[in-house]
């Protein structure tokens, strides 16, 4: 142990603690900006370049980052005296200078770090007027980046690199126009990028900020002409409560329901509803695969990789192109449902496809360029028209003055709102998987299931994996969240060591709960944890908790899609992927163009 | 085998190269075959001999005759001549520019006098694309003599004892350097040639690698066995493309030989060295940004600790140094650690290069002794101010150095004296100023190269540095506030305390030292909106004289913003508020009535 004084305080920490932490042990918190960490996850980001967090260290020439020096026997330090207040400000305030003042309309404002820390500082003025730099805005389906306003944290570059392996964001160019953009300051569009948002999370700034569709649903839900439909996600529901103020893992749904019927929705629907109808098909073709191959088909492939996270699907059609014939043809449950809503329920209620719009509510960004994918169109008419973030929504229900902490707790609509306790869990990492387990026990065995409950495949690690006993096949299950552990098991599967049978993943560290959409947790670890928490509490308290035993489910199979598998539930439930290339196309557009 | 007579030393590095003296080379060689001397008289093409202004230089040995600025066609007469008939070609020699009178030897050059070259005594003396003559001055004895007789520890223990310390700019101690990775366990570890010269003017590594490359090549096999490393890498800039070339002629040979390569010598020790090509980023010379260079990464730096010694080049032990702190290895390995230390002040041993550069007479690359004062440098070496004019400062360190000024021409120069005086060592750029600088300018050129030049990485460099040269800007242009000169203190001091690295660490010196030594300059421009030197346009003044002015009215008609006044035969006036300095009235005035002036032509300042 190494003894230290901070601020007068004695403190003894582990040899290799940092300054930081050192002083959050005996209550000393250094303001940071560029430092951020999800230490359940092991994501840490300390580049040392902000320079907010220095401190005096007695006998050091110069002040330290408290975020990445290393304590050590005997030190003396001052978080506080006039000489680091004073740096500290400085350095605030240039940070400011070369920043846009548009903090009135700027889609972060209320939720910026940086806006906080000038709050905390007490910044009344800026002494240091001069050059702003200034670089094209780029807007893809999913993100936007502003980065007039990057103050060069590199949060999005580590989530980025080190945690998703996607290589989309790195820092370019030097001195006073370093900013963090795709190489060659190549549009996102044009990039390796997935969509899955992890940089819009960590972002201290409004420099990535989601695209809104907002207006968008406001302009449908204001057409007499238009039957306006709203699905929402597992993980929106434990999320929700947070922009209200509520604690984290505040399960709202039934408000959550009675906030989307007052904003004007037609019909009040649940992806839970969907997410049960790909456990149907998903859990189909896993059983079909597996037979095949214990029956010596040489052919099919295993593991399957489940294909619900549109984050993943851009990542394994960019990296892994060579093993699109891997993961399930089975939709995203947001695509089944729109594809089943503008099918048997638009007949059902009399509404042509093209007058009925679909609305989904997602923790996810990747889902705004799935719903825009060209697979998901009849006729250009897509499945889902718009899909909307967490935050979208809370801001949304904010604006439309709905007080939402008082609203009595309502149910979904029929009969798209009917859902299991399987389909909840799919907003948890290692959820998809054990639903997928919950009937593909039952229909592979013939006999009921009794613990639902498969505490194997749940936990935090990156990695994980279980042997599931189905009545004496051994079923190796992997589970990976984050895009860098994922591509772990990919290079197992291409490499033709992979043991498993079947692998989910997602793209989000936690899963979904985790989600580039959702109420941002400003490196809070315990935030994700209790969000999980939520939903295999809100699994707990459903009577069903089987997918194939969703009644609404059984009623959509029997009056309209036969069985899974049928020709009609590949038309309409199934998809395919396509290579995307990683090669670099530059466009010559400058970077100073605006 | 031929006995030369006559040596002819033609400078083949990249100044004289670049005024074409491989020209030169080949009209001499031809003009010897033709006269048959072939067998009597050698003619190399060696390394630079520093005196670069004066270039292409030829030295012929053994009478030490120091012929400048030669053309190709001065060949035939240099050999007709001096050759073979004697008598020195007069108009070619150096001469001194007190007396103007032609040097006959070279040792009675000024320029030499005082020089002491130890880590480039090999420059200018040999062929550096020929081993032989590097070995026939001893290279690669030092390496063997440490194979053979010595054990890394106390290899280590004589360059610790000697006192040499890293010549890249942080006078670190490079014993310890070499101890402190030595003892970091580890399978792999490497060696580091720092070749990434930044500094705008300084060209010391340059001339080192064209000049003697087996020296650099043979320390750091000499460094690679203190520390336990058997891979060595030089991290050349790619704009030096004759030392990259003399560097892989040298390697290839050194490894013909077997002094490069699997088992020196005989011994255990493999040593193998590679290059990497820098991209021409100032901020690489910082080692923890070199080593993400190298590694293929962004080249910023990162914070220390962990230092190279402990985590370097893919992760593992690295020990960087500079080619000049290299080059003076094999020769205290050689001479003994009490020779190199008997040179030098107290705590800085040795000689150190620098470029001396700017309003000076003798320009050119320059080694002397650790302890000789400013003063010998210009006056004696550098052969004073240019033009007889009056000196005013000597920037020193490159851009992350100060300016000194008359009252430290007496300072012995070392590491500790620059530092205390507010400059620094550097890796040894000089550049003398004179009457006719502008102190706020030279801050604003060298704050100019470090705003380019800045990583990004941290706030106080990336955005600090910008604001400190727009500061100085407005000073400059006459939009200066009061208050300026405080920010500029306040901004000053919060960037060497909070940069991430050594580049940001120094990077306000020059602003500081001139504040420090020319505040008087800085009120000027700030409050009476005057440039003494001239040198800021914007804070010089068209007037009229009031003797010369016919009140032709030319003047007023062609001012393109109405700032003429007065009418027909009477005086006219300018008014400053107006007036934008474009010249228009001057050149139009017949009677030179109009004038420059650098005093604002009211009698009250405006504040």
């Amino acid at each position: 142990m190494i003894e230290l004084t901070i601020d007068k305080k004695k403190v003894r920490v582990e040899p290799g603690t940092t300054i930081l932490k050192a002083a959050r042990q005996v209550g000393v918190e250094i303001p940071t900006l560029c430092h951020f960490e999800l230490c359940d996850m092991g994501i840490e980001n300390k580049p040392g370049g902000c320079r907010i967090c220095v401190v005096e260290v007695e006998g050091r020439r110069n002040l330290q980052p408290s975020c990445i020096t290393e304590v050590q026997e005997g030190m003396v330090i001052k978080t506080h005296n006039v000489r680091v207040l004073n740096a500290r400000t400085t350095v605030l305030k240039l940070i400011i200078s070369d920043h846009p003042f548009d903090c009135l309309v700027c889609a972060k404002s209320g939720e910026c770090e940086l806006q906080s820390l000038a709050t905390q500082f007490g910044i009344r003025s800026l002494p240091y007027e001069g050059e702003q730099s200034h670089y094209r805005k780029d807007t893809s389906p999913s993100i936007i980046r502003d980065v007039d306003k990057c103050i060069m944290c590199r949060r999005c570059e580590m989530m980025c690199n080190d945690v998703q392996t996607v290589g989309a964001l790195a820092a370019v160019n030097r001195g006073f126009m370093s900013v963090v953009a795709p190489a060659f300051e190549m549009n996102l569009v044009d990039s390796p990028c997935t969509y899955c948002g992890q940089c819009v999370s960590v972002c201290p700034t409004g420099a990535l900020t989601e695209v809104d569709h907002t207006n968008d649903i406001i302009r449908a839900l204001s057409d007499p002409t238009k039957t306006v439909v709203v699905q929402t996600a597992p993980a929106v529901r434990a999320a929700l409560g947070e922009e209200f103020g509520l604690p984290p893992g505040a399960l709202v749904t039934g408000k959550m329901t009675a906030a989307l019927r007052e904003l004007g929705f037609d019909y009040v629907f649940d992806t839970d509803f969907s997410a049960d109808l790909t456990i149907m098909e998903e859990g189909t073709e896993l059983l079909q695969r597996i037979r095949r191959h214990l029956a010596g088909d040489s052919t099919v492939r295993l593991p399957i990789l489940t294909s619900c996270c549109p984050g993943w699907v851009n990542f394994f059609e960019h990296n892994f192109p060579d093993l699109l014939d891997v993961p399930s043809t089975a939709k995203s449950p947001q695509q089944m449902f729109g594809a089943i809503a503008k099918s048997w329920f638009a007949e059902k209620i009399g509404v042509d496809r093209k007058d009925l719009v679909v609305v989904s509510i997602m923790p996810c960004l990747a889902k705004k360029y799935e719903c825009q994918r060209d697979e998901f169109k009849t006729d250009g008419n897509p499945d889902v028209d718009f899909s909307i973030s967490t935050r979208e929504l809370a801001a949304f229900i904010k604006q439309a003055n709905i007080d939402f902490l008082n609203l009595p707790d309502e149910d979904f609509d029929d009969p798209m709102g009917e859902s299991t306790g399987a389909g909840v869990i799919f907003g948890n990492t290692g959820g998809v998987i054990e639903a997928a387990c919950r009937t593909a026990y039952e229909l592979h065995t013939g006999r009921s299931l009794e613990k639902v409950d498969f505490h194997a495949l749940r936990g935090m690690e990156g990695i994980r994996s279980a042997t599931v006993d189905f009545d004496g096949l051994q079923l190796n299950i992997g589970i990976a969240h984050g895009l860098g552990n994922a591509r772990k098991l990919l290079d197992e599967v291409r490499a033709g060591t992979s043991q498993y049978h079947a692998i989910e993943i997602m793209a989000c560290p936690g899963g979904c709960i985790g989600g580039g959409g959702q109420p941002y947790h400003h490196g809070h670890s315990e935030i994700l944890a209790q969000r999980a928490a939520a939903l295999y509490t809100e699994d707990e308290r459903k009577t069903i908790r089987k997918s194939h035993q969703n009644p609404s489910i059984v009623r959509l199979y029997d009056e309209f899609l036969g069985h899974p598998g049928s020709q009609k539930a590949h038309n309409l439930l199934h998809t395919e992927y396509f290579p995307k290339s990683n090669e670099v196309s530059i466009h010559l557009n400058g970077h100073n163009g605006q | 085998m031929s006995k030369y007579n006559t040596h002819l030393l033609v400078c083949a590095g990249t100044g004289c190269h670049s005024s074409e003296s491989n020209l030169v080379y080949e009209m001499l060689r031809d003009e010897v075959m033709r006269k048959g001397l072939d067998k009597t008289v050698q003619i190399i093409r060696t390394g630079c001999f520093g005196f670069c202004e004066k270039g292409p230089i030829l030295k012929i040995l053994p009478d030490n005759t120091f012929y400048t600025q030669v053309k190709p066609t001065d060949a035939r007469e240099i050999i007709d001549e001096h050759v073979i008939k004697g008598r020195k070609v007069t108009r070619l020699l150096y001469a001194d520019p007190e007396t103007n009178s032609p040097i006959l030897n070279s040792t009675q050059m000024s320029f030499y006098k005082k020089q002491l070259r130890v880590a480039l005594r090999n420059c200018g003396a040999i062929d550096p694309e020929n081993i032989d003559e590097s070995i026939a001055r001893d290279a690669y004895q030092a390496l063997g003599k440490v194979l053979l007789e010595y054990t890394p520890q106390e290899t280590i223990d004589v360059i610790k004892q000697s006192g040499l310390r890293g010549r890249g700019g942080a006078g670190f101690s490079t014993g310890l350097k070499w101890e402190l990775t030595a003892r970091n366990e580890s399978t792999q570890k490497y060696v580091v040639c720092n070749a990434d010269e930044g500094d705008p003017g300084a060209f010391m590594d340059r001339s080192i690698l064209e000049g003697d490359p087996h020296v650099i090549l043979e320390a750091m096999a000499i460094c690679g066995f203190c520390i336990g490393a058997n891979k060595g890498l030089i991290y050349i800039r790619a704009e030096y493309p004759m030392a990259i070339k003399r560097l892989k002629i040298a390697i290839s040979q050194a490894k013909e030989y077997g002094l490069m390569g699997e088992r020196i010598f005989d011994s255990d020790f493999s040593f193998d060295i590679t290059l990497k090509y820098g991209a021409g980023a100032f901020v690489c010379g910082e080692e923890t940004a070199l080593i993400h260079s190298m590694e293929g990464k962004r080249g910023e730096p990162s914070n220390k600790p962990p230092y190279p010694a402990q985590s370097g080049y893919l992760g593992k032990p690295t020990c960087v140094n500079n080619v000049e702190t290299f080059a003076n290895v094999p020769v205290i390995i050689l001479k003994g650690a009490d020779w190199f230390s008997s040179i030098g002040t107290a705590k800085s041993k040795g000689t150190k290069v620098f470029a001396l550069a700017g309003k000076i007479n003798n320009v050119g690359l320059i080694e002397v002794p650790m302890g000789t004062t400013l003063r010998e440098i210009i006056y004696e070496i550098g052969g004073g101010i240019k033009n007889g004019k009056k000196f005013k400062a000597v920037q020193t360190g490159g851009p992350s150095g100060g300016c000194l000024t008359e009252k430290h021409l007496d300072t012995p120069i070392d590491y500790e004296s620059l530092a205390a005086a507010g400059s620094m060592m550097g890796s040894g750029g000089m550049i003398v100023l004179d009457e006719d600088d502008c102190m706020v300018s030279v801050a604003k050129f060298y704050l100019d190269f470090i705003v380019e030049e800045s990583c990004g990485k941290c706030v106080p460099c990336r955005i600090g540095n910008k604001r400190l040269y727009e500061t100085l800007d407005r000073i400059t242009v006459g939009k200066g506030k009061p208050e300026d000169i405080e920010k500029l203190k306040n901004l000053c001091s919060v960037i060497k305390d909070t940069s991430l690295c050594g580049l940001g660490q120094t990077s306000p010196n020059p602003v500081l030292s001139t504040l420090n030594n020319f505040m008087e300059e800085y009120h000027e421009h700030v409050y009476e909106k005057k440039c003494r030197s001239g040198k800021c346009r914007s804070l010089l003044y068209y007037v009229i004289s009031e003797e010369e002015c016919i009140g032709c009215m030319a003047c007023k008609r062609v001012c393109p913003t109405h700032a003429i006044s007065g009418e027909k035969k009477e005086v006219h006036q300018i008014n400053q508020e107006i007036c934008i300095k474009c010249g228009a009235c001057m050149e139009k005035c017949q009677f030179d009535a109009i004038h420059l002036q650098n005093d604002y032509p009211k009698v009250t300042a405006i504040i």
